[in-house]
């Protein structure tokens, strides 16, 4: 695990510390033997999360997986050529930590009716299911789950808002 | 990343005191009956009045459908409300066809009788009359039945005023937070009860055809999943929670069976499920999107909105299966179409220029009409007397419901005091017992 600088560095520090203060020991029993974030670094942080190393290197903000959400067209459902390396680099995360499992959630913009729009989302879902499958990931790691319109980003009723909105987002 | 759910059922909601929904007209009919609706009088103690002015109610029901003009109290020229004090004259006078008059007396403790009677002002004769037996918590339900047998006295059609409409909620509560309510509330918007309320999404409810339970989509648990719910008691059940979407419920007409649609084997199918037995059978098997189901009240086909020919467009299938044949060949964007009562009429969400708005199309002469003027309109649900259609649309980036009389010719608004409301759907008729 490297970091460019130190703000990332801060970022974890301080994130071990806050999972430090709201959890004593490990609750889930996951290579956990340190009981405040005074310890070892980063190996605290990925014991309090259950699971090793995953927290910091998930929330590296010069990591391209520190971008979860991906964005589609109007009416589609094809990967934008700009979110292919986002989504290969979680690719790569999910194969060198076969024990996590990410959720993508499909979403749609608001126009139309809700329940194609719940169809919709669940066909961006399952295109970034199958665009994570085709690069080696375990098909169990992947779960879907669409919220059509209901769950908006943006909540303008415009082009902005709809673009913001027709989204796929890995949720870990 | 998890939300955290909340979900609480409203068992014992009151009636409230005022209504949240407010309905204006904001397209009246021309050529509507004129019609007079004299207050009715209170035969009673006067310190201790019944809790709603019936007469008031019956003329805004009357007003609401757009088929009958009722004249201002301060027009009228006398307020009988006896047989013996109408002189038709005065009637006459204000060019007015029709009167009905009316008192309300007490009648036990709680309870009151309404009487009222209906006139032809230019024979000068009663059409009818009727003594209503009734307490003060379906005094409003008993001034909707009244307005229910003038209207269907006048224009040969069944009134629907005494029905409910089921609608969605939404109110954001900070960042990523919101509350979801599922309600109900009398077709004029009165008296709105929340019988669920979540932190999770609520979509898709669909009356059954007695009117008592409401199928709907709930989130909670942060997937989706198929419940029914007694509307009287509260009392529900989850029938559906399948890997991926459980969604778009739609009961059969006698009730048995529900289409929903299920993504289980990999994409949006329509299933059917017979609710008592709790078996599935599908009924569309296509790669693309098959969705929102909605059964021809003979139950003998369902339509359903597809992707399949490239972009959304309404379908119609056997009960038993088989071959589809395309419904909607009218632009590319048509979906989550719905029956009029008699069937013989679709309503559906259609693209028109950008702009997403209700249509009608017959089934019989395929008269395709564009019936509204938003352009986020969806969720259109026929009256079950089939004169009016209600429908969600935004007004000033708030959603609200709209309804539209079937010949286009009146539209309304139905607004409601905070947050977002979406999803109406008209109860049918036969609704004995209220929520308590």
């Amino acid at each position: 695990m490297k970091f460019n600088n130190s703000a990332g560095l801060a970022l974890v520090l301080s994130a071990l510390f806050f999972a430090g203060c709201s959890s004593t020991g490990s609750k889930d029993g996951e290579g956990a033997s340190v009981e405040d974030g005074s310890g070892s670094g980063a190996m605290t942080m990925g014991a309090s999360q259950g699971g090793s190393w995953s927290g910091s290197e998930l929330d590296n903000p010069n990591s391209l997986l520190s971008t979860r959400t991906i964005y589609f067209d109007f009416d589609q459902s094809t990967i934008r050529s700009e979110f292919i390396d986002v989504l290969r680099t979680h690719a790569g995360y999910l194969n060198s930590n076969r024990s996590v499992v990410v959720t993508v959630e499909g979403h749609a913009d608001e126009r139309g009716s809700r329940e194609y729009n719940i169809a919709l989302g669940e066909r961006r879902a399952n295109t970034v299911k199958r665009f994570l499958e085709a690069e080696g990931v375990d098909s169990t790691q992947i779960n879907t789950l669409s919220y059509g319109e209901e769950r908006a980003a943006a909540y303008g009723h415009d082009e902005v808002s709809w673009a913001e909105n027709r989204r796929a987002v890995l949720v870990y | 990343m998890k939300r955290l759910f909340f979900l609480v059922l409203m068992l014992g909601a009151s009636l409230q005191a005022n209504a949240a929904l407010t309905i204006e007209i904001t397209k009246g009919a021309e050529g509507a009956l004129p019609i007079a609706v004299v207050p009715f009088a209170w035969r009673g103690d006067a310190g201790r009045p019944p809790p709603h002015a019936v007469g008031e109610v019956v003329a805004a029901d009357l007003k609401r459908s757009g088929r009958f003009k009722p004249l201002s109290p301060d027009e009228m020229l006398a307020r009988p409300t006896r047989g013996e004090e109408v002189d038709f004259r005065d009637w006459r006078a204000l060019n007015v066809d029709n009167l009905v008059i009316g008192d309300i007396s007490p009648n036990g403790p709680g309870g009151f009788i309404v009487k009222f009677y209906l006139y032809d002002v230019f024979r000068g004769e009663q059409i009818t009359g009727y003594s209503m037996p009734t307490t003060a918590r379906d005094l409003r339900a008993t001034a909707h039945s009244i307005a229910d047998i003038v209207y269907e006295t006048l224009t040969g059609q069944p009134g629907a005023f005494a029905t409910r409409i089921a609608y969605v909620t939404s109110q954001r509560q900070g960042k990523d937070q919101e509350k979801v309510e599922l309600r109900i509330a009398d077709a004029d918007g009165y008296s709105p009860q929340t019988i669920v309320s979540s932190k999770e999404p609520i979509m898709s409810p669909a009356w059954s055809p007695d009117g008592r339970k409401l199928a709907y989509v709930s989130f909670e648990k942060a997937k989706p999943s198929i419940w029914l719910q007694e509307v009287f008691t509260g009392k529900r059940e989850k029938v559906s929670s399948f890997k991926g979407i459980n969604g778009a419920p739609a009961w059969s007409p006698d009730g048995r069976f529900l289409a929903l649609t299920l993504s289980k084997d990999g994409n949006p199918d329509i299933f059917i499920l017979d609710v008592a037995r709790r078996s599935l059978r599908p009924l569309t098997r296509h790669g693309a999107i098959d969705t929102e189901p909605a059964w021809a009240p003979d139950g003998k086909s369902l339509v359903f909105t597809s992707d399949r020919g490239g972009s959304p467009q309404i379908y119609r299938v056997s009960v038993n299966g088989g071959k589809a044949t395309r419904v909607t060949f009218e632009g590319k964007y048509n979906a989550r179409a719905s029956y009029a009562p008699d069937g013989r009429t679709l309503a559906m969400v259609t693209r028109v220029d950008g702009q997403y708005r209700i249509a009608t199309l017959d089934l019989e002469t395929r008269d395709f009409r564009v019936m509204s003027t938003g352009r986020l309109d969806e969720s259109p649900s026929f009256a079950p007397n089939g004169s009016m259609i209600i429908y969600a649309t935004r007004v000033n980036d708030k959603g609200m419901l709209a309804a539209v009389s079937t010949d286009g010719r009146v539209q309304q608004r139905l607004r409601i005091q905070e947050g977002d409301v979406r999803e109406p759907v008209w109860s049918p008729y036969h609704q004995q017992e209220r929520i308590r």
